[in-house]
């Protein structure tokens, strides 16, 4: 009696002892999700902060008076002439015109605030409307890469170092009239690569994503449902069909890159199709993605009740009209939702696609699944490299467009799964 | 005409040959009383002609697609003069990007020399030829099989059991394609690697500390070989896995264990898509994140404890793998600890324990299998992973443990090794094989291993 409780009395003395150590594990679990959780915001906080002025370009507000005698130019329909003529001094004069205190021995740094490309679109404008020549226009032109990221983050002495006082004082000047002026940054939804930051866009790797995913949906999709079927519904139990299972439980825990060299190895080198183009990306994202397909849609297979077969088949449906009839088209939706994912992590796959070349310098768009292009997580990585600080705000800005991107396909999934699923 | 094109009119082919198949299929139902008397439905009829039609000349254009390129290659470079054949592979592969510039006008004519130009035209010649007789080959495939099926559609012929005889068949080349995904990459691995042990020895690759390849670049170099030491290379690769995984286990498991044992339904609803969300981030995202804003910061805060850091240190990679893995851990031990019995947990609570000495004495144990299985799964991953250590840790190959200098590792050699001018044959490139042949078999070992563990514990409960 006693003994007992004596021991009654030690497990009381230990209950404060033990309940601390509850709390203090709990704890530690609200610690772990705390952790998780603000590398998740810091992440996106991050990126967000990096390149929401990647989505805004400056531009100079200019009346460029477009004299024949300066552009050494006096018929603007002469293919030759325009070849020729100048149309950095038009844009010089008029930028100098704007800033009171600049006098002829400035001219180069003015010329520096001026984007080195708008003498091309002056020259574009030109050749469109040759009846321009000699009148003064209102016309907008890009500023230099270097006036946009000190307009941009004003305040900030580390993104001014490029341009000298004096030009700083010019271009704050020159704000307060309106010249220069902070707009939408559409350029970068229409281009492609450039090396200038204020010229560089993404529509060149959206569209190359674009063929690359569709390649890679159009043979996957097929292929991993096929492939599932055959393995859930007809698949006799041998050895094959183990190793068949085996080999997909493998191939969809390769690191991606081993893909990337079987691509290079079979593709290109032994059936020489060419580098860099969406239908070599596509062929190598298919064979990675395949495994992920097939699980999903294996599992949704598995998910349709055997009483539906058993209803079909009593009523005489051979066996493939059993499946294609009856449990594919309830299955349907969880191998979508299987695919979507599997599409979203082939949208984000950079690594093997270096390997096979989608890594080059494109400037165009591309116009077709045999014509170089490169893919957006790809883009994104070429412009992280470099170490101008306008190229880092555009990869930030990328990286917003790819995942939102990701974030639109995982929503559809979701939402296909929330619409299109039956509990039975 | 273009393989894209060519499949289109096979595809319209083989729709003409559904038609014809119907429409045949009933008519020769029509003077017996109907299709009723046919053995199969006109659709299977159809369905038949179909397959036969467009099956054979799809592998007929899949094959000429294929072998075609390398085919022409061989022909132009075996029609060039003696003087101008190529002594070794990476001198075959400019010459032909050389002759294909002219062939395409990218190099003006008059830069080449005439034999050049002569390959040129060939070449643009045999491509011509082979484009046309591909789209003879495959047109007249395409018609002699769809006739013969038609030809051959009587009523009492039981085209649907052949139909789904063959879908079976397609449905199995499917699933097959796994194991051919499989021997594609062992052999493209495979006959490089064996080759790159021609060059460098095999004690070298494996036991050699020197790793710098690029000093092979010239062949008049005094270390013309350059050093293949793969060590280096090895310990950097494992020197992040194990920070990644110091900051993936603790806070993934943790987190599945609060998760799945004290969270209320409402915030584990809330809680777990987001955990998720860094799983669905890719890759170039994280090695963003690593390479401009941890690395500084790492080595902004050491230098104000007044210790040096490298601004490419294995911490910063190492430590964004390691959020990246949260979630592979996580999901993957919730899993291990959801599929524990109730009856388990009940028992321990009911002799009085705490909900925590439940979770580290009975359930813990009971999981730890799996956990294990979903851990090394994790550090295949981490092994793996390229992106992040590309953008984030260095070239250079130092041999150390200190987390703050920078290493290399086996996924960055193989990227940098194959991206930019190369030439195929020299051992620079072919390292790059062998290395990652070294990866597929680590991370295949890993995963089987994880795989049978998870396996074999599973059957325990079930």
């Amino acid at each position: 009696m006693t003994k007992h409780r004596s021991q009654a009395e030690l497990v009381r003395q230990s209950l404060k002892k033990r309940y601390r150590k509850e709390k203090r594990f709990r704890a530690y679990g609200m610690l772990a999700i705390a952790i998780a959780l603000a590398a998740l915001l810091t992440l996106f906080s991050d990126i967000v902060g990096k390149g929401y002025s990647g989505f805004m370009k400056t531009s100079l507000n200019l009346e460029v008076s477009l004299d024949p005698q300066v552009m050494y130019l006096d018929d603007a329909t002469d293919k030759k002439q325009l070849r020729m003529a100048d149309f950095v001094e038009p844009l010089v004069q008029a930028l100098m015109k704007e800033i009171p205190g600049a006098t002829e021995a400035d001219r180069d740094a003015v010329r520096r605030l001026i984007n080195p490309y708008a003498s091309t679109d002056l020259q574009e404008a030109l050749t469109a409307n040759p009846q321009w020549l000699g009148t003064t226009r209102e016309m907008s032109f890009l500023a230099h890469t270097d006036v946009d990221v000190y307009v941009k983050h004003a305040g900030d002495k580390a993104y001014s170092i490029k341009l000298s006082p004096q030009q700083r004082e010019w271009v704050d000047q020159l704000q307060a009239k309106g010249v220069v002026d902070v707009s939408f940054n559409d350029v970068f939804f229409k281009g492609g690569d450039s090396r200038d930051p204020s010229r560089a866009g993404i529509w060149g790797a959206v569209v190359g994503s674009l063929l690359t995913m569709f390649v890679t949906l159009v043979l996957s999709f097929p292929i991993g449902v096929a492939a599932a079927i055959y393995l859930e519904e007809f698949a006799p139990q041998n050895k094959l069909t183990d190793f068949i299972e085996v080999n997909i439980n493998n191939l969809a825990a390769v690191p991606s890159i081993i893909f990337g060299l079987l691509g290079l190895a079979v593709f290109i080198n032994l059936f020489g199709m060419p580098r860099s183009v969406p239908v070599v990306g596509g062929l190598v994202l298919t064979l990675m993605t395949l495994p992920t397909i097939i699980i999903s849609s294996r599992a949704a297979i598995k998910s349709v009740p055997p009483s539906i077969r058993e209803a079909a088949a009593g009523i005489g449906a051979s066996k493939m009209q059993v499946v294609l009839h009856h449990v594919l088209p309830l299955a349907l939706p969880g191998m979508l939702t299987g695919s979507i994912i599997g599409m979203a992590q082939a949208l984000g796959e950079t690594a093997p696609l270096l390997l096979i070349g989608m890594v080059a310098f494109i400037v165009d768009v591309p116009d077709g699944f045999f014509d170089s292009a490169t893919v957006l997580p790809v883009q994104v990585f070429l412009w992280a490299g470099s170490p101008e600080l306008a190229f880092i705000e555009r990869a930030s800005a990328a990286i917003m467009v790819l995942l939102s991107f990701l974030i639109g396909m995982n929503a559809l999934a979701i939402w296909l799964r929330k619409r299109l699923e039956r509990r039975w | 005409m273009q393989p894209a094109n060519l499949l289109l009119i096979t595809l319209a082919f083989a729709a003409i040959a559904y038609g014809l198949g119907y429409f045949r299929s009933r008519t020769l139902a029509m003077p017996l009383g109907g299709i009723r008397h046919l053995k199969s439905l006109p659709f299977y009829y159809g369905a038949r002609a179909a397959l036969w039609c467009g099956i054979p000349a799809l592998i007929v254009l899949a094959l000429w697609a294929a072998f075609q390129g390398k085919v022409i290659q061989t022909l132009v470079i075996g029609s060039l003069p003696t003087e101008l054949l190529p002594a070794n592979e990476g001198e075959a592969s400019l010459l032909l990007s050389k002759i294909s510039n002219v062939a395409t006008g990218a190099l003006p004519k008059g830069f080449a020399d005439p034999a050049i130009i002569e390959a040129a035209d060939r070449l643009t010649y045999l491509r011509e030829q082979s484009s046309l007789y591909m789209t003879v080959l495959v047109v007249a495939v395409a018609t002699l099989a769809g006739f013969i099926a038609w030809l051959r559609i009587r009523p009492t012929l039981n085209a649907r059991v052949q139909v789904e005889a063959m879908l079976k068949w397609i449905f199995f080349a499917c699933a097959a394609l796994a194991i051919l995904t499989t021997i594609g990459i062992i052999f493209s691995v495979a006959f490089e690697t064996l080759r790159f042990f021609h060059k460098v020895s095999f004690i070298d690759f494996f036991f050699g500390t020197q790793w710098s390849p690029q000093t092979a670049l010239r062949a008049d170099q005094v270390a013309a070989q350059g050093a293949f030491g793969m060590v280096p290379l090895f310990t950097g690769t494992l020197l992040i896995s194990v920070i990644a995984m110091l900051v993936a286990v603790p806070v993934g498991l943790m987190s599945a264990i609060y998760l799945s044992e004290y969270a209320r339904p409402r915030v584990r609803g809330i809680v777990k898509p987001m955990l998720e969300m860094l799983a669905g981030i890719p890759t170039v995202v994280y090695g963003f994140f690593a390479a401009l804003t941890v690395a500084p910061f790492i080595s902004d805060l050491a230098a104000s404890f007044g210790i040096s850091a490298s601004s490419q240190s294995a911490l910063a990679a190492g430590a964004v793998m390691g959020i990246m893995i949260i979630p592979f851990v996580s999901s993957l031990s919730d899993d291990v600890i959801n599929a524990v019995p109730q009856s388990l947990r009940d028992g321990s609570l009911a002799l009085g324990a705490t909900q925590s000495e439940t979770m580290k004495k009975v359930i813990f144990p009971a999981a730890l299998p799996g956990i294990m299985g979903g851990i090394l799964l994790a550090v295949s991953r981490a092994i793996g992973e390229t992106m992040i250590v590309v953008m984030a840790a260095g070239l250079a190959a130092n041999l150390t443990a200190n987390p703050l200098e920078t290493v290399t590792t086996v996924t960055v050699q193989i990227v940098t090794l194959l991206t930019g001018d190369q030439e195929f044959d020299s051992a620079k490139t072919l390292a790059a094989f062998a290395l990652g042949a070294m990866l597929f078999l680590a991370t295949l070992l890993l995963n089987i291993i994880a795989l049978h563990i998870v396996r074999k514990y599973r059957e325990q409960y079930d």
